[in-house]
């Protein structure tokens, strides 16, 4: 990696596997972008990276305000990572209501960099600290951490004081001089993030004197972490052993666009993505708005409603329809989904699941929806239903999804949530030939002439159970379809009794046969163990690294992961009998637990966070020790406070 | 050039082999008789039709046409109008609403269908009352109605169909009645429309609100309360053609012409392109005023689905044809080593 803007480090760095970094400030602090550059600089300089962004739920509260702190957790590693980490290493903090919001994350010695001319009176008083108190000079805090006072407004405003910019936009670079010094704490290269804030000052927006400033900024952090002698030692963290090859850094909504691009262009079909903003589904809207060169429409609808609808027309009318949303879309959207059910039309529903219910807390993670993603609708009414285990992944499922709601006739949901949807991780640049090509043949039908010819019959199948999909501007194939009952076959409407219990069973057998579609699960980890750790969608990289720890402490477990919740893969039920203990960690009230204890009478026991964060390691851990010891004892499920799983706090206190 | 075949198809041509179920006498039949000859006046193709509904009583109204055809959820057509309409902008769109499913469940959606200017031809059956569901009050039902779901009358103010079209923004807007002789023509300037057409349709529901149209449809009394727009033409009416509508300061004045003083030439003329006029003309209520059939309003703008392909296209020859490759190695990439 080239250095040649690097000044050289003094002090020598101490190895680390991994450093977990988190910056905290005001939403207007700029930390996304410092956290995304650290992310960026680390993976090109060959780490793995997770990375956690958490927002405020206010657009704007009010400048100081522990409401209005935004944070960007960035973990890179020597080693293959699945998460952004249970506990941080570093902290930025840019003002006294970031410091309260997060110090408590840090690790016990670990280090806190503050901004120091935050710490004003009226600043703490914003923060909500009492009058006279200042958490930087409270002993017992300080002795806990190591505590950095740096006065980064401060020291920015003088290194960018010639710069001829007004002190607000001097003030807006503040954020690269914090950069500055995590990078010269962590042994970064500032190179990377040098080309990003030339290619997006400088050349995109056509303002260089920015980009100067900025960088100005950036190098002066630097710098300052080398020439002021407070930081002991630095560290440095060395490539991770990962697969060599072309890579990017993708977030969960970002690849799940890009597989839903993929589809159409698999399928020959052109994109129609349909939908309503809402958060935190609203950025794959930003992402395919942009790419209409690809032959993508978008429609931002009036309503989640119409958006479903428009997606299933689209389907109707013989192309690719896609509507995306978060919890409270699909409650919307679920009378529309249950036609195109009924009406055996593709159309691919994407909800990114957050903290419900209701409004709920809109900007945190969650699982909560896999029932309403299963069974909100009225009537036996089911669907696929595939959720995507991390970022990258997203990618795979949207292609999947696609594929079967496009060759199976179906509508088929893909439940990812707030956390794999804004969380990022490298991701390898695949090739076109990687993919298989979504083989489609639409209906054709010629009229005999004859009077009694029956014409074209939209509701006859296929060995999957799949009708013909005859498309509008075809003719011979003119059909009527809706959401009445139709009789088998012909798809007239029918009022018949056996008819409608026969549709009801094929609507169900149409998605239990998906799973020819369906991989086996495999169970990872010791197979003969007497606990087998089962997850779903997001806690994927929390429940492996949480195994693979217990395994490496000499103690027996598996683990395995369900991609495919409808249908569920054909093997599960056998997996599921070979152990004594299923736990099913999820961030919901047991939504899974549930229905696998329904499905498979299995006495399945559920580790049950719903903070609106994903699991901590350390959690899982916790539960799998508490299962393998017999101390658990008989509760059904447990719930995490403060980081703990005790058997013995687990009263509801109200 | 190819030679365009004439049009082969007839209206019965165009009738599907479903029983019709509305019941016997509903104004619905010959509002499907109407559209059928249209479409075979017009030379519509079945293949390139399509017929898409709510629910409702008149929202059964796809099973009934030898086309596409798409019955969907209570009114929620507009999206799916606008979802084919996206995907196959060559398709003929017909869509079939009613009072209730288009101005109370589904007034929102019809409302953005409008004003993003869908070429549609949007047919709103007004009967002003709920019939699938046997007889509640509609959002067009007068006020004081009394009904099953209103014992005591209703207490809502209704809605004007015309009017909320107008400021919706659809590009044409017109008027007729199950029966009137004028359907099939206002139906083919509506279908000739490159835009959102919408079309209100008094129709008798003659099972529970018969003759609430008997002022517009009556034999006897049809032509002394109701005026037939036309382009450019002074605005005369009644059974002798003797009864003008006039402005006076800047209100409407229904006029006789057999009066002194009173001449063609003080009669408003028609203008289709006149906004502010045609909003007047939809908020002529009878007994006091004619209430107008024809064509009030029609603008050419831009479709919705043809700004969307341009901007496709537009995409296209900026950026390029978008390929996997491109998609694949787009934003920051690096070689890991
Ligand atoms: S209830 Fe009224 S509107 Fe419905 S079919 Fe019967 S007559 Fe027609």
């Amino acid at each position: 990696m080239a250095t040649e803007t690097t000044p050289n480090g003094a002090a020598a760095a101490n190895a680390r596997n991994s450093a977990v970094v988190r910056f905290a400030g005001d939403s207007g602090d700029g930390m996304q972008l410092a956290g995304t550059q650290l992310t960026d600089t680390s993976a090109i300089l060959g780490n793995d990276v997770a990375t956690l962004p958490d927002y405020p739920a206010e657009i704007r509260a009010p400048a100081g305000t522990v409401a209005g702190v935004s944070g960007f957790q960035v973990n890179f590693a020597a080693e293959q990572i699945f998460t952004p980490g249970d506990v941080v290493n570093a902290l930025i903090a840019m003002n006294p209501a970031a410091f309260k919001a997060h110090y408590k994350d840090v690790e016990p010695g670990g280090i806190i960099v503050v901004n120091e001319t935050e710490f004003s009176k009226t600043n703490l008083k914003k923060a909500g600290y009492e009058p006279g108190y200042n958490p930087i000079e409270d002993e017992a805090i300080d002795q806990q951490y190591k505590i950095y006072k740096v006065p980064i407004t401060k020291l920015n405003q003088e290194a960018l004081k010639d710069t001829g910019m007004s002190p607000k936009d001097v003030n807006r670079c503040k954020n690269m001089y914090a950069l500055g010094i995590v990078y010269w704490l962590f042994d970064r290269s500032l190179d990377i993030t040098i080309r990003h804030l030339n290619e997006t000052f400088a050349v995109r927006k056509k303002r260089p004197e920015v980009a100067e400033a900025n960088i100005k900024a950036l190098k002066a952090g630097y710098f300052f972490g080398e020439t002021a002698e407070m930081f002991p030692v630095r560290y440095a963290v060395a490539k991770a052993p990962i697969p060599t090859g072309k890579y990017r850094k993708v977030t969960g909504n970002e690849a799940l666009a890009m597989g839903l691009i993929t589809a159409s262009k698999l399928a020959g079909k052109s994109l129609h993505y349909c939908t309503y903003p809402i958060t935190p589904a609203s950025d794959i809207l930003h992402y395919l708005a942009p790419a209409k060169n690809y032959g993508v429409k978008t429609f931002q609808a009036e309503d989640e409603i119409a958006a479903m609808c428009a997606a299933i027309g689209v389907g109707f009318a013989g192309q690719l329809g896609v509507t995306g949303t978060s919890g409270p879309g699909l409650a919307l959207k679920g009378e529309a989904l249950g036609l195109a059910v009924m009406t055996e039309l593709p159309v691919v529903v994407v909800n990114v699941q957050r903290g419900g219910p209701s409004t709920g807390l809109p900007t945190k993670t969650e699982q909560s929806d896999l029932w309403q993603a299963m069974y909100g609708r009225n009537g036996d009414c089911p669907a696929v239903v595939i959720a995507p285990q991390s970022p990258g992944d997203c990618f795979n499922a949207a292609i999947e999804a696609a594929r079967i709601a496009l060759t199976r006739m179906m509508p088929v949901v893909l439940l990812t949530d707030g956390y794999i949807a804004n969380g990022s991780e490298p991701w390898r640049v695949p090739t076109e030939s990687d993919f298989e090509p979504i083989e489609i043949t639409h209906a054709s039908y010629t009229p005999t002439g004859e009077k009694d010819d029956p014409g074209f019959a939209p509701y006859t199948r296929n060995e999957n159970l799949t009708r013909p999909w005859g498309i509008p501007g075809t003719p011979g194939t003119e059909h009527r379809v809706g959401g009445l009952e139709k009789a088998n076959g012909t798809g007239s409407v029918s009022y018949d009794p056996t008819n409608h219990q026969t549709m009801t069973r094929i609507r169900a057998e149409k998605v239990n046969r998906v799973q020819n579609m369906v991989p086996d699960i495999e169970v990872q980890g010791d197979e003969d163990a007497d606990l087998l750790v089962l997850g779903w969608g997001g806690p994927y990289g929390s429940i492996l690294t949480a195994v693979n720890n217990i395994r490496e402490q000499g103690k027996k477990v598996a683990t395995t992961h369900l991609r495919y919740l409808s249908p569920m893969p054909k093997n599960l039920g056998d997996v599921l009998k070979k152990y004594d203990k299923v736990l099913i960690p999820e961030l919901n009230n047991g939504q899974l637990r549930l229905i696998l204890r329904g499905k498979f009478l299995c006495d399945a026991r559920g580790l049950n966070k719903i903070q609106g964060k994903p699991f901590l390691v350390e959690e899982i851990e916790q539960a799998i020790e508490l299962l393998l010891s017999g101390e658990w004892g008989d509760a059904e499920a447990l719930y995490p406070v403060d980081g703990n799983v005790d058997v013995n706090a687990q009263a509801l206190t109200v | 050039m190819p030679d365009t075949p004439l049009p082969t198809l007839k209206a019965k041509d165009f009738s599907s082999d479903q029983d019709v179920r509305w019941c016997p006498g509903c104004g619905d039949y010959s509002i499907l008789n109407a559209v059928q000859r249209v479409c075979a006046n017009i030379g519509a193709t079945r293949e390139n039709s399509v017929f898409i509904s709510g629910i409702g009583c008149s929202s059964r109204f796809p099973y009934y046409m030898d086309t596409y055809g798409f019955h969907t959820i209570h009114g929620r057509a507009p999206g799916f109008v606008t979802g084919v309409k996206m995907a196959n902008p060559d398709l003929d769109i017909w869509m079939i609403t009613g009072d209730g499913d288009g101005l109370s469940i589904g007034g929102n959606h019809l409302m953005h269908l409008l004003r993003r200017n869908v070429n549609v031809n949007a047919m709103l059956f007004n009967n002003r009352i709920y019939g699938l569901t046997k007889g509640q009050y509609s959002p067009t039902s007068e006020t004081g109605k009394k009904t099953k779901s209103s014992p005591m009358g209703s207490l809502d103010f209704p809605i004007n169909p015309l009017s909320l079209a107008l400021a919706a923004e659809a590009t044409f807007v017109a008027r007729s009645t199950d029966k009137d002789r004028g359907l099939v023509g206002v139906l083919e300037r509506a279908a000739g429309h490159k835009g959102a057409s919408f079309v209100e349709i008094y129709q008798n529901c003659n099972i529970f609100n018969d003759g609430a149209f008997v002022f517009a449809t009556g034999k006897d009394v049809r032509e002394d309360n109701v005026l037939y727009l036309e382009d450019g033409k002074p605005m005369i009416y009644g059974k002798d053609s003797n009864k003008g509508l006039r402005l006076v300061g800047n209100r409407p004045e229904v006029v006789n012409l057999d009066d002194n003083g009173v001449s063609e030439d003080d009669l408003l003329f028609h203008d289709e392109s006149n906004k502010p006029m045609a909003e007047m003309l939809a908020d002529l209520h009878y007994p006091d005023f004619p209430e107008v059939m024809g064509v009030l309003f029609r603008e050419e703008r831009p479709t919705y689905e043809g700004l969307l392909h341009d901007q496709v296209d537009a995409a296209k020859e900026k950026k390029g044809e978008g390929t996997l490759e491109a998609l694949f190695n787009a934003g920051d990439t690096y070689e890991v080593e």
